[in-house]
């Protein structure tokens, strides 16, 4: 490590910003890979199949027992899925707009690795913090950038230059506008209580005085519901909805630009899940570890912890998807204008007032 | 008849026992499949797909073939009435025409000189079996049909004979034949 002390400063953090941005990105596109695999497989257990149990690379049943465990738990399944996303016919009908048809899939998965960047995933390692930008706006940026995960949709439905495609996208809009306000808001309790507006804050308060979630559960609920419909998951998946709309805004795309926008939806679910665990779940902390860590093996555990919760709100996503029928369009307006925006108006002002009376 | 709505109560307009009725229902199945192995595979027949196939129901509409009967000949006449009446047009039959080869069986008029039926089109509903006349042509149990091109998805009448097998029944035409021979024999037996 002594070069690296003899670096100037500016190259140093320039070098551990890479490594945490390449770590993240792998982790993520791993995440993703497994939870289809996970998606396919709970799916399968529910509908009484038994899911992916054949795929295995040559060789790998060589292996004395652990490859056939393997391949019978579909663990080599995702290599076979991307190969094959990348191997099959790329079509493009001749009717789209062709720049917004291959723009669309390219911006699908942007806001979400952007987002993920200033969640907080881990305490330390050694004295580096285990987030890659320490936001002060952090959740400003947050709704910012990730209200611009429904241009991909759109854009998607505009060019495809074909009906279903073009309902999906404006089913996807529709949906935005509902459920983003109602999401903002329902937030707004938890940085009365916090006082700050930066993610690593929020985790400090938490490991001090309690997972928020105690103190706010109606933030919770909200979050949660419009979560499901801000990644465009049943019961909220009108720009998809297969039954009706074929496959939605993604009816015309094919192969790995396909595979964009299915990538997009998971890291979407991944950004979600890792902002539901950190903004009332405690983030890395568990009651008793919240201290951040000084060894290496305390950090890898705090990165472990989180990643357990995150895991644990994907479950949760793959497994409602079986559990609700799909909303009616109307019934999803009507839940986010009427329901839900004076919902978390009434939290607001509710929590300002308790926060208030304490206060004096 | 006009249904009487119940009103909804406020525990059910909170949707919230519809989600703990869909949370119970799929982690019951989730359980029975994953540690009681109880999945679909396992109780229709006892393993799965590829190494156990699946043995098919009495009255199951496979893929449907030509038949020959007892005696080894051809049971269809050409008539064209199976691809007259054939909904979405997969079967295509070539008449011998005036000079064609005659029917490989005794006191039939003809028999199809080609006999395709186009496996990709056919919808397995059994138009074909139920307007033969002849009972020439049955759906039968295959149900995984696979080929590499377009073409080798087209059965022709050779290939039909071969996976079709023979079916008894009545020989119309042999009784018929029966039927002419007695008339020659004066007086007639009745």
């Amino acid at each position: 490590m002594d070069w690296f002390n003899h670096l100037n400063p500016t190259f140093q953090s320039l070098i551990i910003s890479t490594i945490k941005v390449v770590g993240v990105f792998g982790a993520v596109l791993t995440m993703f890979a497994y939870a289809v695999l996970a998606e396919r497989k709970i799916s399968a257990w529910i509908q009484g199949r038994v899911g992916p149990n054949r795929t295995a690379p040559p060789l790998a049943l060589k292996i004395p027992f652990l490859g056939a465990l393997l391949q019978s738990w579909g663990m080599f399944q995702p290599m076979a899925d991307g190969l094959k996303a990348f191997l099959k016919e790329d079509f493009t009908p001749n009717y789209v707009r062709k720049a917004y048809f291959w723009l669309a899939p390219a911006i699908s998965m942007v806001p979400a690795f952007l987002v993920l960047a200033v969640v907080p995933f881990g305490s330390k390692l050694g004295n580096e913090p285990m987030v890659i930008a320490n936001l002060d706006v952090g959740i400003l940026y947050t709704f910012g950038i990730v209200s611009l995960g429904v241009y991909s949709i759109v854009l998607a439905g505009y060019a495809s230059n074909s009906k279903f495609p073009f309902l999906g996208g404006i089913r996807a809009t529709a949906q935005m506008i509902s459920y983003e306000i109602a999401m903002g808001m329902s937030v707004i309790p938890i940085f009365l209580y916090v006082g700050s507006l930066n993610f690593s804050d929020v985790i400090t308060w938490q490991a001090n005085n309690g997972w928020l979630i105690l103190y706010s559960p109606i933030s919770f609920v909200i979050f949660l519901i419009a979560a499901f419909a801000e990644t465009n998951r049943l019961p909220f998946d009108l720009p998809e909805s297969e039954t009706e709309l074929v496959g939605g805004y993604h009816t015309e795309y094919s192969s790995i630009k396909f595979a964009m926008f299915f990538m997009g939806e998971y890291a979407a679910m991944i950004l979600v899940s890792a902002m539901m665990v950190t903004l009332f779940f405690g983030g890395w902390t568990l009651p008793g570890l919240s201290t951040p860590a000084s060894t290496i093996a305390a950090g890898l555990l705090h990165i472990g912890i989180f990643v357990a919760k995150l895991l644990a709100f994907m479950v949760l996503f793959i497994w409602v998807r079986w559990m609700l029928p799909r909303f009616r369009y109307d019934q999803l307006m009507d839940l986010g204008w009427r329901r839900f925006i004076p919902l978390a108006l009434a939290n607001i002002l509710v929590t300002a007032v308790v926060l208030w009376m304490k206060a004096n | 008849m006009i249904v009487k709505r119940e009103k909804l109560t406020f525990w059910e307009r909170l949707y919230l026992p519809a989600i703990l009725g869909g949370f119970k229902i799929t982690a019951s199945h989730l359980v029975d499949t994953l540690f009681r192995g109880n999945n679909a595979a396992k109780q229709t027949s006892k393993g799965y797909y590829p190494e156990v196939p699946w043995t098919v129901g009495q009255n199951y509409r496979g893929a449907p073939y030509l038949v020959r009967d007892q005696e080894g000949h051809t049971k269809c006449v050409s008539c064209q009435l199976c691809e007259f009446v054939c909904p979405p047009k997969a079967i295509k039959i070539t008449p011998p025409g005036p000079d064609g080869k005659p029917a490989d069986r005794a006191n039939a008029e003809k028999m199809p000189q080609e006999f395709e039926i186009n496996m990709l089109r056919c919808i397995f509903c059994g138009f074909c079996q139920e307007v033969c006349p002849e009972e020439a042509i049955f759906l039968q149990k295959d149900y995984s049909l696979s080929g590499l091109s377009r073409q080798e998805m087209i059965y022709n009448k050779e290939k039909l004979l071969s996976l079709g097998g023979t079916h008894g029944g009545i020989q119309k035409w042999k009784h018929k034949l029966e039927e002419a021979k007695e008339q020659e024999n004066f007086p007639v037996k009745v």
